[in-house]
């Protein structure tokens, strides 16, 4: 094999066209109130964890409703449950019950031998 | 009955209430309207939001009240020239000439013209089309593809022609973002397995039960929202859509591929309205009609007896141009009831 | 591929007709040899044009420059000295070979338009560093600028057409146009932008048929910084990949490209993309062969293509010349201008020949 001095970059982009969002399906039939997030921030704005690690659970839900999940069962496992997201979210969406949600899924998707 | 004579050019919703209201008080009004029947923009209309109301009522409502025997309406006259002569104002177009002692320009707006933005492909391409388009087919009960096919992923672009500094509009059109989310929410009733995106700068819901209309979309109907403009807009080989954006909110490029791709246009004056708007030196920016104040003595203009109503001044909703004609048509009537 | 609305027609530019002074480039010899005497030779001998090769030319600077290894003030003198080459020959229409030189020289024009300052200066340093004076030009096109206008008048001298020979049916072309050529200052280039014709109008001239695809716009990945550092080269050759991927669903004939940075990306990288992972892009494993605008318009004159360079390319071109039916003799192939056999060189293991 030819030493080249380089590999083609891999593309960092959220493909839809390829992502499997029926995981972000399945959470949502078991927490429907995920539905309603707006992206505002308020639940990593309070959140313990973002204060000394680059945890976001707002960039957590994101990614995993796009079907991004490498590193996210790594990140997800970050967060404290002390429910303060819970507690100033202005769509009442029930951020605890997703974070253990998506935890249970991720584990799921890594007995599937899904590539996380 | 009052020998006081209004003319109300514009027969869309504002000159149509106005020309009521000022009926209704006794004085003659004589209501000119280009097209060969009233309603202007809510002819195309489907369902008005935010709470869908039939707009095909609301328009037969608002037309029938014109059977009254102090308005005078004449349709299919594009008036072109405006101006004072004396203490009476002269509306005239090549074949006719009217006189009036108060004039009410409701003129309204046109649709921006989608084609100016090359990169979307509207024009170029089969499946970009713009709201008004989609909101037509809506009429027809059927959205289809150019290849007659339903589609089953489409996207919404807000703020296309609206907030644009290469268009030349900074301005925003108010009422693209709950229009898009009427629309959304419209196509997953006739589609319930569509998947729609829409992509937004901002989702400005000011009015009333919009904001709960957009919370709906996402509960209920599962409509998703993806922060971040489209760059560009390609066709493939099989005549779908490629799109290229952002999701601002991960931080990362997102690439979609779409049967149809709807552009949210926005509003700007119509040609009539920056004409006789210029005529008369009340051109404002972007050649809406300038009123002489935006929070109060907004129906006036520097011109005595020249009145403003509606999207003439700047994009409004349906309910506030109803609620504006309204509030002209009062200040019409104080200013023939000083005038001797 | 329909397209209802053609921008194109609302961005022309002015473009001389006659009296040209020409600037080579750097590498466009070394990597498509025949290019430059091709066109040369279709001003000369087919359009009875004058155009002047000075020997004295020397590089813009632009790959020093969009590397930032030379600073603006030295290119705008060296574009000056060139400018002043240009006055001695007594000509007033510059034409450089090379897409970042055009896009260069049209920086260098710009800047002077708004900072009358910078030109004094420049003046001052040509004057100082050799004794020379110089005069901005009046126009500066670019050599397929130049195809372009002319595109009809050619077609009437022309052999071939871009036809497939079997099928009657226009070849599938796939264009790229240089970056520097009109995403810079898109009033410079035809058709502005989004939609640049330079290309897309010979094509449509000679018969063929221009190919739409989803990344037709996007930048090949030349870039200079980041291709001239090995370790940067995962980058650019990424970017080539993608338009590749976004382009083989339509099954081009072949690629037209009117920059020597990208015509030497796509036909090399096609190699490095099969070698490495075994991926080509056509259906017979052989590649898409990439032209230049010159060795097109010489490949359609009826050109010898070994006198044009084709047995330089990496992606081998016969497939092509065989579908428009050019007639060529395949011995002659690897036999220099000298008449002496230069030798084969060693097959790819991947991509077909």
């Amino acid at each position: 094999m030819k030493e080249w001095g380089y590999k083609i970059l891999k593309p960092r982009v959220i493909d839809l066209d390829k992502a499997d969002t029926s995981w972000f399906n399945k959470l949502v039939e078991k927490v429907p109130s995920a539905k309603k997030c707006v992206m505002c921030g308020a639940c990593s704005a309070t959140c313990s964890v973002s204060k000394f690690t680059d945890f976001s659970f707002r960039q957590c839900h994101i990614l995993f409703k796009h079907g991004q999940f490498e590193n996210r069962a790594g990140e997800l496992d970050k967060c404290m449950l002390c429910g303060k997201c819970n507690i100033v979210c202005p769509q009442g969406v029930n951020t605890r019950t997703v974070i253990s949600q998506m935890r249970l899924f991720l584990a799921d998707m890594k007995n599937e031998n899904t590539t996380l | 009955m009052s020998e006081k004579k209004i003319i109300i050019i514009g027969g869309g919703p504002a000159g149509l209430e106005a020309a009521y209201h000022l009926a209704q008080q006794n004085y003659k009004v004589t209501l000119l309207e280009k097209e060969l029947e009233t309603g202007g923009h809510i002819r195309m209309d489907v369902k008005l939001f935010p709470d869908f109301e039939d707009a095909s009522k609301v328009r037969k409502q608002l037309s029938d009240k014109m059977n009254h025997p102090s308005i005078d309406l004449k349709t299919g006259i594009c008036v072109n020239s405006l101006f004072q002569e004396g203490d009476k104002w002269c509306v005239k177009n090549d074949n006719n000439t009217f006189y009036g002692d108060a004039v009410l320009l409701t003129t309204g707006f046109e649709t921006f013209d989608a084609s100016r933005k090359e990169e979307l492909g509207y024009g170029i391409y089969d499946n970009v089309i713009t709201s008004v388009e989609f909101e037509a087919m809506l009429k027809t009960g059927k959205i289809l593809t150019s290849d007659e096919k339903v589609p089953q992923r489409i996207a919404f672009l807000n703020c296309v022609g609206s907030r644009d500094e290469k268009v030349g509009n900074h301005y925003c059109s108010r009422v693209c973002c709950i229009n898009g989310v009427k629309l959304a929410v419209c196509f997953k009733e006739l589609v319930p397995n569509a998947e729609v995106y829409c992509f937004y700068i901002d989702m400005r819901m000011t009015g009333q039960q919009y904001e709960e209309l957009y919370r709906t979309s996402q509960e209920k109907y599962g409509v998703n929202f993806i922060r971040g403009r489209i760059s560009e807009a390609a066709s493939t080989f099989n005549k779908r859509i490629q799109l290229k954006s952002e999701d601002t909110l991960a931080g990362l490029p997102l690439r979609i591929t779409v049967d149809m791709l709807v552009l949210m246009v926005g509003m700007e004056p119509s040609k009539s309205t920056t004409l006789l708007a210029g005529q008369n030196d009340i051109k404002g920016a972007y050649g809406f009609a300038a009123s002489l104040g935006i929070n109060r003595n907004d129906n006036q203009t520097l011109k005595e007896g020249l009145f403003l109503a509606g999207t003439c001044k700047r994009p409004l909703s349906f309910r506030e141009t109803i609620a504006d004609a309204g509030a002209a048509a009062i200040q019409i009537m104080d200013f023939l009831k000083k005038a001797k | 591929m329909e397209i209802k609305k053609h921008y194109w027609n609302e961005y022309q530019k002015e473009i001389a007709q006659d009296d040209y002074f020409y600037e080579r480039s750097c590498i466009r010899q070394t990597f498509f040899p025949g290019s430059e005497a091709t066109f040369l030779k279709i001003l000369r001998k087919e359009l009875g044009k004058k155009i002047v090769d000075d020997p004295r030319i020397h590089t813009c600077t632009g790959i020093g420059y969009h590397s930032d290894i030379v600073p603006f003030d030295t290119t705008q003198v060296i574009c000056a000295r060139l400018f002043s080459l240009m006055n001695g020959a007594g000509l007033k229409n510059y034409v450089p070979s090379c897409v970042t030189s055009f896009g260069i020289f049209n920086e260098v024009v710009e800047t002077w338009k708004h900072f009358p300052e910078e030109l004094e200066k420049t003046r001052e340093n040509l004057r100082k560093a050799t004794g020379r004076e110089f005069e901005i030009p009046d126009n500066i096109a670019h050599p397929s600028d130049i195809i372009y206008n002319f595109r009809k008048e050619l077609k009437q001298k022309m052999k071939y057409r871009l036809v497939n020979k079997e099928t009657g049916k226009p070849l599938k072309v796939v264009e790229h146009i240089g970056c520097h050529y009109s995403k810079i200052f898109s009033e410079q280039s035809i058709g502005g932008a989004e939609f640049p014709h330079v290309l897309a109008g010979m094509i449509e001239e000679w018969g063929g048929e221009v190919v739409d695809y989803p990344e037709r716009r996007h930048c090949c990945g030349f870039g200079f910084r980041q291709y001239l550092i090995m370790a940067n080269r995962g980058y650019s050759i990424a970017n080539s990949k993608k338009k590749f991927e976004s382009m083989k669903p339509y099954k081009p004939d072949f690629i037209v490209t009117n920059c020597p940075g990208c015509a030497m990306f796509m036909d090399k990288w096609q190699y490095t993309i099969a070698e490495m992972e075994g991926i080509t892009y056509d259906d017979y494993d052989k590649g898409i062969p990439v032209l230049t605008y010159e060795e097109m318009t010489g490949m359609l004159l009826g050109y010898n293509p070994w006198d044009i360079g084709f047995q330089i390319h990496q992606v081998q071109t016969e497939q092509l010349l065989d579908k428009i039916g050019i007639e060529y003799d395949p011995q002659d192939k690897y036999v220099g201008v000298s008449g002496i056999y230069l030798g084969e060189p060693e097959k790819p293991k991947n991509l077909g020949c």
